[in-house]
């Protein structure tokens, strides 16, 4: 297993300058509080697992073809007044009522849509489609890590923090494997060594220094890189204390893992831990069966989906300044609706990017048409914005990182060929 | 607890007759109940070992950590005395093995063996009325409780299974046959959350998986198909003939047509690999020839039916085979024959299944054997298996403890290590019991059983489960369960510390190094452990000992068990 290189890199990060584990801890916290480090611009990466139909995410009621291809599923017109129709942006395209929460973002200019945005691989696997995204390699299956995590090893971090990565849920996410220090968190509050559980107290043997201890010998290996990284982390969080902080400014995150993620990661971005890029993600597009219209099982997702990022938005207030959001999804679906008031998996979907640098109230991207000729393979959503396009504006432009790094290998950036979604 | 060797309780057992309720049904049933012991029939498979660098004692516990959920104690030498080959022939025929005790405990499960449509009754959706009312708060979940107790709402269902689960891998004898059911579940994937799954999801592990578990890989798939799980699942119950429009019944009127998702994962994940040479014309045949294969009302009877007036009737082309018009039923039957014969379904099969036993990078050249002997014997499992588990890859430095153990795998060789004990759900309440309780661990590790959302299952590779969070959820799991804080199950510390004096670290110490470890800790985990023990916090003055302090054994075990050597298989 050739994980070894980037697990043992770790240690020389600057977590071994800020010489964690000796240093008082309040050094720790005020590196980054203090302005000694400048706060680094951050990207919060939100995957729609399961393919969302970005026909009824960003309706393009203005499209005729629209309303032919699709029946009982068809989000409605917009209309004055009317709270289930589609909330219009440009008199072409639309928002799902659902996202009426989005909708002062993009009166903002805050908001940027790409549609007609995905792969030009041509899998309608969920499996190979989400791979591909998140390796960045479309087609290729033998890449080993993830393009946030070449990304980010292309920026030189200074300090370079455990929590530069952080990814909300029990496992790390594909487009964060590689060589570079990555968290995977379920909660805030699970992340360290529970030696007190319960009421018991239970004896005086130092678990987590005892854990510390087993996994800090020589051997080179993804189970001691992954316990070393474990500690550094630990400490660093136990010093900054992200829960003290509340959501702000009123903000409201729904119920669910997405508002939960979401949550956490300002908690992380206020208590100034170093994040530069933040993953969620949230399941339930896959939509083959009464996927329903404004209302319905997609309109409840779409739901939960805006009030989270909008949630999220507010929360932070000012510091969106230096914050970048970015949703994908592996593919779109079937233009057509198909035997079961549903979609099947399709082609090419729309991706939202929100935040302060962001060029907004616009769509981004070319419009390809939904006529039958126009569509690909006759049935699907054609891509004019390969996904590469999108995420190397932002990984170039927002996070810095060089347009002649490998992001995504064997592709060229070529910033004329960027959306345009930043300012 | 007096324990027998396991020979001599299959003996008792076999002269009990019909004592074994999961006897293969070639048992005779109505043997008369005393007979003279007979001689144990010859295995159906004879296993010979390759020769290997490793030592007799690493061979077992390689076999009990690969071919099972690792050793409890006794295991080593329980496998020592009956020689490793012939606990490999046995664990191939877990019909012939005795398993008194996990049956007794998974008795306390009563969903495990009801058939569906007795579970659609049973356990019912809660009224919409009493839902509603509940919305509107003119009813609280107290009251919805006494009305639709917990214990009998339908995800009981999936709890009592995942309960199974965790039972069957601690306490079952019948180890092999517990981690190809896991394997095969993993690989032929539904998720319980879905829609009417959760009603039919136990009867789909019984009766497609674990039953063909190490049978042939054809009827495994033809199993799958036609079990209303996967046919919920992955949508083929709704999926029709182009442009039909529904003639009666209720949904009368309604357009309908062809839906792809199974036809494209039966081809993609359960049998040719996503390179295996498919197009998307294929997936459209396939589908078209699934047409018909349907559900008779799933949150009703939820059993298989096959509706000829949703059936394409016209020929297929699927993979270069004709399937000639006018089949109905049998087009997907013979798609099930052209796929599980195809070539690259015994690659694909042979890799998954050596990535499992043997390592994250499979051996090309064990590989291709195995995929031989898959083709060879006609997806013959239990065939393909032997062909992987007594070849010289397996037995192989190189393999040996290379894997690192998965959320499940952790969890259940920890209990399994200090010989714990699961507490049985108590009887009618809404406490699942300890089974439950080591599920709900293996949800924090970062894999929920039942609940894998896409159709891939969970990553076969350990990149995937070693990250700092989840590795952190083991420690604390090591900590909870030897402070014997995880509800419902019970280790017994005392039998992994022995006769070690507790006032002595260093003898504690290196008597949990060969309980739990068997001796495989590297001289620095020793070292380092016997660091923590000069430490004079180390020690700790309990109530009952005015005398020496006592060794902190519960810290020092969970030490042990959340080790990197125990994180390795």
């Amino acid at each position: 297993m050739d994980c070894c290189t980037r697990r043992s890199f770790m240690k020389s990060g600057a977590m071994a300058l800020l010489g964690l584990g000796s240093v008082p801890r309040f050094l720790v916290r005020t590196a980054y509080a203090e302005g000694r480090a400048a706060r680094p611009k951050i990207l919060i990466a939100i995957f729609q697992r399961g393919a969302v139909d970005g026909l009824s995410m960003v309706v393009p009621h203005g499209d005729r073809d629209y309303y032919d291809s699709r029946g009982s599923i068809a989000v409605a017109r917009p209309a004055a007044g009317a709270a289930d129709a589609t909330v219009d942006l440009d008199g072409f395209f639309g928002l799902h009522p659902a996202m009426q929460p989005l909708k002062p973002l993009w009166d903002d200019r805050h908001l940027s849509i790409v549609h007609a945005c995905g792969s030009p691989d041509t899998t309608r696997s969920h499996f190979d489609a989400q791979d591909y995204m998140e390796s960045g390699t479309p087609g290729v299956k033998t890449t080993q890590d993830g393009w946030l995590a070449r990304g980010l090893q292309a920026v030189p971090a200074a300090p370079a923090s455990p929590f530069r990565a952080v990814a909300m849920g029990p496992q790390l996410p594909r487009a964060l494997r590689g060589d570079v220090a990555a968290v995977a968190m379920g909660t805030v509050a699970d992340f360290d060594v529970k030696q007190d559980m319960g009421r018991m107290g239970g004896g005086t043997v130092n678990a987590r220094h005892g854990f510390e201890s087993l996994y800090e010998q020589g051997v080179k290996d993804i189970l001691h890189g992954t316990g070393r990284e474990t500690f550094d982390a630990v400490k660093m969080l136990k010093a900054a204390n992200p829960q003290r902080f509340a959501p702000d400014n009123g903000a409201q995150y729904p119920r669910g893992r997405l508002g939960d993620s979401l949550k956490q990661i300002a908690q992380l971005i206020k208590a100034d831990v170093g994040l530069e890029v933040a993953f969620a993600d949230m399941g339930g597009w896959d939509t083959h069966a009464n996927q329903g219209n404004e209302k319905g099982q997609l309109a409840q997702r779409l739901a939960e989906f805006s009030q989270s990022l909008a949630a999220l938005y507010r929360d932070l207030g000012d510091r969106m300044a230096d914050v970048v959001i970015l949703t994908m999804s592996e593919f779109g679906r079937t233009v057509r609706e198909n035997g079961n008031r549903g979609t099947d998996h399709g082609h090419a979907t729309a991706m939202l990017v929100l935040g302060g640098p962001v060029k907004g109230g616009r769509m981004a991207g070319s419009w390809p048409g939904l006529a039958r000729e126009q569509l690909y393979e006759q049935r699907d959503l054609a891509v004019t914005t390969d996904f590469r396009n999108l995420f190397a504006e932002v990984a170039v432009r927002h996070l810095g990182v060089a347009a002649t790094a490998p992001l995504f290998p064997g592709f060229r950036i070529i910033p004329s060929r960027y959306p345009g979604v930043l300012v | 607890m007096v324990r027998v060797r396991v020979g001599i309780v299959f003996q008792i057992l076999v002269l009990a007759g019909a004592a074994c309720s999961s006897a293969p049904p070639s048992r005779q049933a109505g043997a008369p109940a005393v007979r003279v012991a007979a001689p144990e029939p010859p295995p159906a498979v004879r296993v010979t070992l390759p020769k290997t660098a490793l030592s007799e004692d690493e061979q077992i516990m390689h076999a009990l950590n690969r071919l099972g959920y690792g050793p409890r104690p006794g295991d080593v030498e329980r496998v020592r005395a009956m020689g490793l080959s012939r606990w490999i022939e046995r664990q191939l025929e877990p019909g012939r093995i005795p398993d008194e005790r996990a049956e007794s405990a998974l008795k306390a499960f009563p969903t495990l063996a009801m058939p569906v449509p007795e579970l659609v009754r049973a356990y019912p959706e809660p009224d919409p009325k009493v839902l509603a009312k509940i919305q509107s708060g003119e009813m609280s979940q107290q009251e919805m409780r006494t009305v639709a107790p917990l214990e009998k709402r339908p995800f009981r269902i999936p709890v009592e299974l995942q309960a199974a689960k965790l039972t069957r891998a601690v306490l079952s004898e019948r180890q092999l046959e517990e981690v190809m059911t896991d394997f095969w579940f993993n690989h032929f994937n539904v998720d319980a959350r879905k829609g009417a799954v959760k009603w039919m999801i136990a009867d789909y592990e019984r009766t497609a998986i674990r039953s063909h578990a190490l049978g042939k890989f054809r009827d495994l798939l033809l199993a799958t198909a036609y079990h209303p799980a996967m046919l919920f699942y992955l949508d083929n119950w709704m999926s029709t003939k182009a442009d039909l429009v529904v003639p009666t019944g209720p949904l009368k009127g309604q357009k309908r047509g062809l839906n792809e998702n199974y036809a494209r994962e039966i081809m993609e994940l359960h049998t040719l690999g996503v390179e295996g040479g498919y197009t998307q014309q294929d997936v459209i045949e396939v589908a078209r020839a699934f047409t018909g294969w349907s559900i008779d009302k799933p949150r009703e009877h939820g059993t298989f039916i096959f509706r000829p007036g949703a059936h394409d009737k016209g020929a297929k082309r699927v993979l270069g085979h004709v399937v000639p018009a006018g089949g109905g039923e049998q087009d997907g039957v013979m798609v099930i024959d052209i796929l599980s014969r195809h070539p690259s379904t015994a690659r694909f099969i042979a890799t998954k299944l050596v990535r499992r036993f043997v390592s994250d990078e499979p051996p090309p050249a064990l590989v291709e054997r195995a995929a031989q002997t898959f083709r060879d014997t006609d997806g013959d499992i239990r065939r393909v298996v032997v062909t992987i588990v007594t070849s010289p890859e397996f037995f192989s430095a190189e393999a040996y403890r290379a894997k690192i153990k998965t959320p499940l795998e952790v969890v259940a060789s920890s209990v399994r290590a200090l010989d714990g004990e699961l507490a049985p759900p108590a009887s009618g309440g809404p406490q699942p019991g300890g089974g439950y309780a080591l599920a709900q661990q293996v949800t924090k590790l970062g894999e929920p059983l039942y609940q894998q959302q896409p159709p891939t299952g969970y990553p076969d590779v350990a990149e995937a489960w070693v990250n700092t969070g989840a590795l952190l959820n083991r420690m604390n799991f090591a900590l909870g369960l030897t402070a014997n804080r995880v509800p419902g199950v019970r280790v017994d510390l005392a039998r992994a510390v022995g006769s070690a004096d507790r006032r002595k670290p260093d003898q504690v110490l290196d008597a949990l190094l060969r309980s739990v470890l068997h001796g495989q800790a590297t001289p620095q985990t020793r070292s380092v452990l016997a660091a923590q023990l000069d430490d004079p916090e180390i020690t700790r003055a309990t109530r009952d000992d005015r005398g020496p302090a006592n060794t902190d054994v519960e810290k020092l075990a969970a030490l042990v068990l959340g080790s990197p050597e125990f994180q390795r298989r």
